[in-house]
């Protein structure tokens, strides 16, 4: 019997005043049940609720913008207007802004990555679902891996090895004696804790929320009972947690446009030195 | 009572499982998470994203192609503009220039009018007088000969000899008729 199972048990028959303590959700709510689990070659693959998550929302970006630019009009109307909006928005909002006309060849890349992260959030608040994929913290390391295999050989292709490091390491504009200090912390929060927190930052933000949610939730049901106090903190708890809900409507979105404004930064990055 | 004891026993079994880190990352989740995003993107690049690139690019050139069709016509007009004045000023001058041609013109015409005509006048009475002094100088030579003739004529058959080849007397009739002349001019 898993972990969550017995908790979600517990949950129902456990109200104030009916003598049990608050079943108040841990990491365990990120844990689903594996509902098909098969091996390719030695690695047993689990598909679980947020692998169907994931599927999901793939099929849902891949769709909508499939179908919305399927034969797109020199004057947009309904869903070419929209998925419009949001291409322009990845191409000048962050593309332009950061690396100017290069920027243009990372726009597919872009788009990708804020639309399918922001959807990935977004399933945090889908009923059903209710899951953000994102706070399974494989599915933000994956994103943040590809960033990292994106700019460093970039910036090794365009500066050359020497000039890359060289650029990273050794900021103009600093005292010589300073590098002593400068260049392996440079070498370090580049190459080893940039990709650490661009994957952490989006895990622990959709994680975050997520728990929130879930305590408030909970806590409206456990509150239930035949007592004032016990009304109202329901109430209370339940309009909390509608308004959470709405406040991560908000996070979602703008967890999905840092990690892929981050991104857009790392790439102009290393197309050319920073002076 | 016995709900406790149910809680404590979640809280045990929930302790005595084995929990994963939630900062563990499973090879086959991270998989599922690499090929999710590559399929993604894949049919976003190759399949939604090139129509629209291409389409947002043609209406970039169809607004600035009609930005520049329209400067091109406002150049255009403005040198039309241009050549059309400076038509007209020169038209003007060109104007101006005649009248001032004319004005001298007539002035010209005038003056050598009048002078034409005056010497025309003046001719006129120069041969008016020369005319008048010749047929006087002639009536004066053929009456001073008659008088003189009729005069010596008259003497000679008043003396009864002819007188008419007597220097003279010749001299004689020619004093009295200037004497006669001088008379008449007093």
């Amino acid at each position: 019997m898993s972990a969550e199972v017995v908790i979600a048990s517990g949950g129902l028959d456990c109200h104030l005043m009916s003598g049990c303590g608050f079943p108040a959700p841990g990491a365990e709510i990120f844990q689903f049940d594996s509902v098909l689990t098969f091996s390719i070659g030695s690695l047993d693959v689990h598909i679980s609720k947020v692998t169907i998550v994931i599927a999901i929302m793939a099929i849902v970006v891949m769709g909508f913008f499939t179908y919305a630019f399927r034969k797109p009009k020199l004057v947009p109307r309904g869903s070419q207007n929209v998925g419009e909006l949001g291409y322009v928005f990845i191409r000048d909002g962050i593309a332009r802004e950061t690396m100017g006309k290069d920027g243009d060849k990372f726009v597919p890349f872009l788009f990708t990555l804020f639309f399918f992260i922001w959807m990935l959030n977004f399933a945090g608040i889908v009923p059903f679902l209710q899951i953000p994929a994102t706070s399974t913290f494989a599915i933000p390391v994956a994103f943040a891996i590809i960033v990292y295999l994106t700019w460093v050989p970039l910036g090794i292709y365009r500066q050359g090895f020497i000039g890359f490091f060289k650029a990273m390491m050794f900021p103009p504009g600093v005292p010589k004696a300073m590098y002593v200090l400068l260049a392996p912390l440079e070498f370090l929060s580049n190459i080893l804790v940039r990709p650490a927190t661009h994957a952490i930052r989006l895990f622990a933000n959709m994680f975050a929320g997520h728990l929130l949610i879930a305590t408030f939730s909970i806590a409206a049901f456990y509150l239930i009972s035949a007592s004032v106090v016990g009304i109202l903190g329901s109430a209370a708890s339940f309009v909390v947690a509608i308004a959470l809900t709405a406040f991560e409507a908000l996070i979602q979105g703008l967890q999905a446009y840092i990690f892929t404004l981050l991104t857009a930064v790392y790439i102009s990055g290393a197309l050319r030195a920073e002076h | 009572m016995t709900n406790i004891f149910a809680t404590v026993a979640v809280l045990a079994a929930t302790e005595g499982e084995e929990m994963p880190s939630v900062l563990a990352v499973p090879i086959d989740e991270l998989i599922i998470g690499l090929i999710a995003f590559f399929v993604v993107f894949g049919v976003l690049a190759k399949l939604a994203l090139p129509a629209i690139k291409k389409m947002l690019d043609e209406r970039t050139d169809t607004i600035e192609g009609g930005i520049l069709r329209a400067e091109e016509a406002q150049s255009q007009a403005q040198s039309v503009l241009e050549e059309y004045r400076e038509q007209l000023s020169s038209a003007r001058e060109e104007a101006s220039a005649i009248r001032t041609q004319a004005q001298a013109d007539r002035t010209a015409i005038i003056e050598e009018a009048r002078n034409e005509a005056r010497t025309a006048a003046a001719a006129v009475t120069a041969n008016a007088e020369a005319q008048i002094a010749a047929e006087r100088a002639q009536a004066t030579a053929s009456l001073t000969r008659q008088v003189g003739e009729l005069a010596v004529g008259l003497a000679g058959k008043v003396v009864g000899t002819s007188l008419s080849e007597d220097a003279r007397v010749r001299q004689t009739v020619e004093d009295f008729i200037a004497d006669l002349e001088q008379q008449a001019a007093r």
